[in-house]
């Protein structure tokens, strides 16, 4: 599976935000064995290094980087961030986040679909964060999306695929389409859970940073990713509703419990 | 004049990006900057006119999700 055209090293994307250091984000990043870090742009005053330093500890890792428009609300807004990003970053990558609603965190999904096309006609490759909803999915495709990044639950909060069935409608309606669930994922099950329904990759932070050992939960996590994309790949059996003995019944006893059946 | 840097009133003497830059003291930094809402990329800073009252955003690498 390539992302614009890219195979990444692993299908766990890592986010580097909220870590209490440095150095345990440089270990997680190193215990996911990440594929991609995002990365944001902020405010820095003159002569303050903490933008830079941590500039240098992203190369250091040696991690392609996914740069995001967190905390835009606008579509002027995303694409003046968008386009800055790329200016200090130097990848044509953007994870395009058009928030609409403050307490979810929702993306403006009308907004996301405009600020998508604006950027893709300026030769941006757009991540664009959006609902599970098949019609934004359709929109930004059409707007020139080629990677979708549907949330599994609000940013942060940790509940992890909130609409199995709304991912599930959303993954089989576009098969060919590369698709990261990104948001909402709390622990490593819920990321199996991602693979086994098909996708491609996810996109965590919060859990890793905000985990009493964020290596510790970086590892699980990767561990958790193979195990989900392993399975899918091995095609897992249906369900049923009914018992099927596993254990074969041709040629069992007739007595059991030293009763005659 | 006066400018507006990150929301901060600032008085600068240079009269292009770039020179206003090294004036604040970003000198090599890495970072990216909008003048009046629109990006200025940094291959266009030194010939970029900066006019009094102008509202600049200078923005660096940081953590990101």
């Amino acid at each position: 599976m390539k992302f614009y055209g890219t195979e990444l090293s692993s299908r766990l994307m890592l986010g580097t935000a909220q870590y209490d250091s440095p150095a345990i984000l440089a270990d997680a990043v190193k215990a996911a064995q990440a594929g991609v870090v995002t990365v944001s742009l902020r405010r820095e005053s003159a002569g303050a290094q903490a933008g830079q330093a941590f500039w240098s500890l992203i190369q250091s890792l040696d991690v392609p980087v996914l740069p995001n428009t967190a905390g835009c609300h606008g579509v002027r807004e995303a694409v003046t961030t968008a386009q800055m990003a790329r200016d200090v970053f130097g990848t044509n990558w953007i994870k395009l986040e058009v928030i609409g609603q403050g307490d979810l965190l929702q993306p403006d999904v009308f907004g996301l679909v405009e600020a998508t096309r604006i950027l893709t006609e300026d030769g941006f490759q757009v991540f664009p964060y959006t609902t599970e909803d098949l019609v934004v999915a359709e929109r930004l495709l059409r707007a020139g999306a080629e990677v979708l990044m549907p949330w599994g639950a609000p940013i942060g909060s940790g509940r992890g695929l909130n609409n199995l069935f709304g991912l599930r409608a959303l993954r089989g309606h576009f098969p060919d389409v590369p698709m990261v669930v990104d948001a909402g994922i709390g622990k490593p099950s819920h990321a199996t859970a991602a693979f086994e329904l098909g996708f491609d990759a996810v996109l965590i932070n919060t859990a890793v940073a905000k985990a009493g050992n964020p290596a510790e939960m970086a590892k699980a996590f990767r561990l958790a990713c193979e195990a989900g994309l392993a399975g899918y790949a091995a095609d897992p059996m249906e369900e049923r509703d009914m018992a099927v003995p596993s254990t074969p019944t041709l040629g069992l006893a007739r007595t059991l419990g030293g009763e005659m059946l | 004049m006066q400018i507006t840097v990150n929301d901060e009133p600032r008085e600068v003497h240079a009269r292009t990006l770039g020179a206003i830059l090294d004036e604040l003291g970003y000198g090599k930094a890495r970072v990216a900057t909008a003048l009046n809402g629109f990006f200025v990329p940094a291959t266009q800073r030194s010939v970029k006119a900066v006019d009094e009252g102008a509202v600049l955003e200078i923005l660096a690498p940081m953590q990101g999700g």
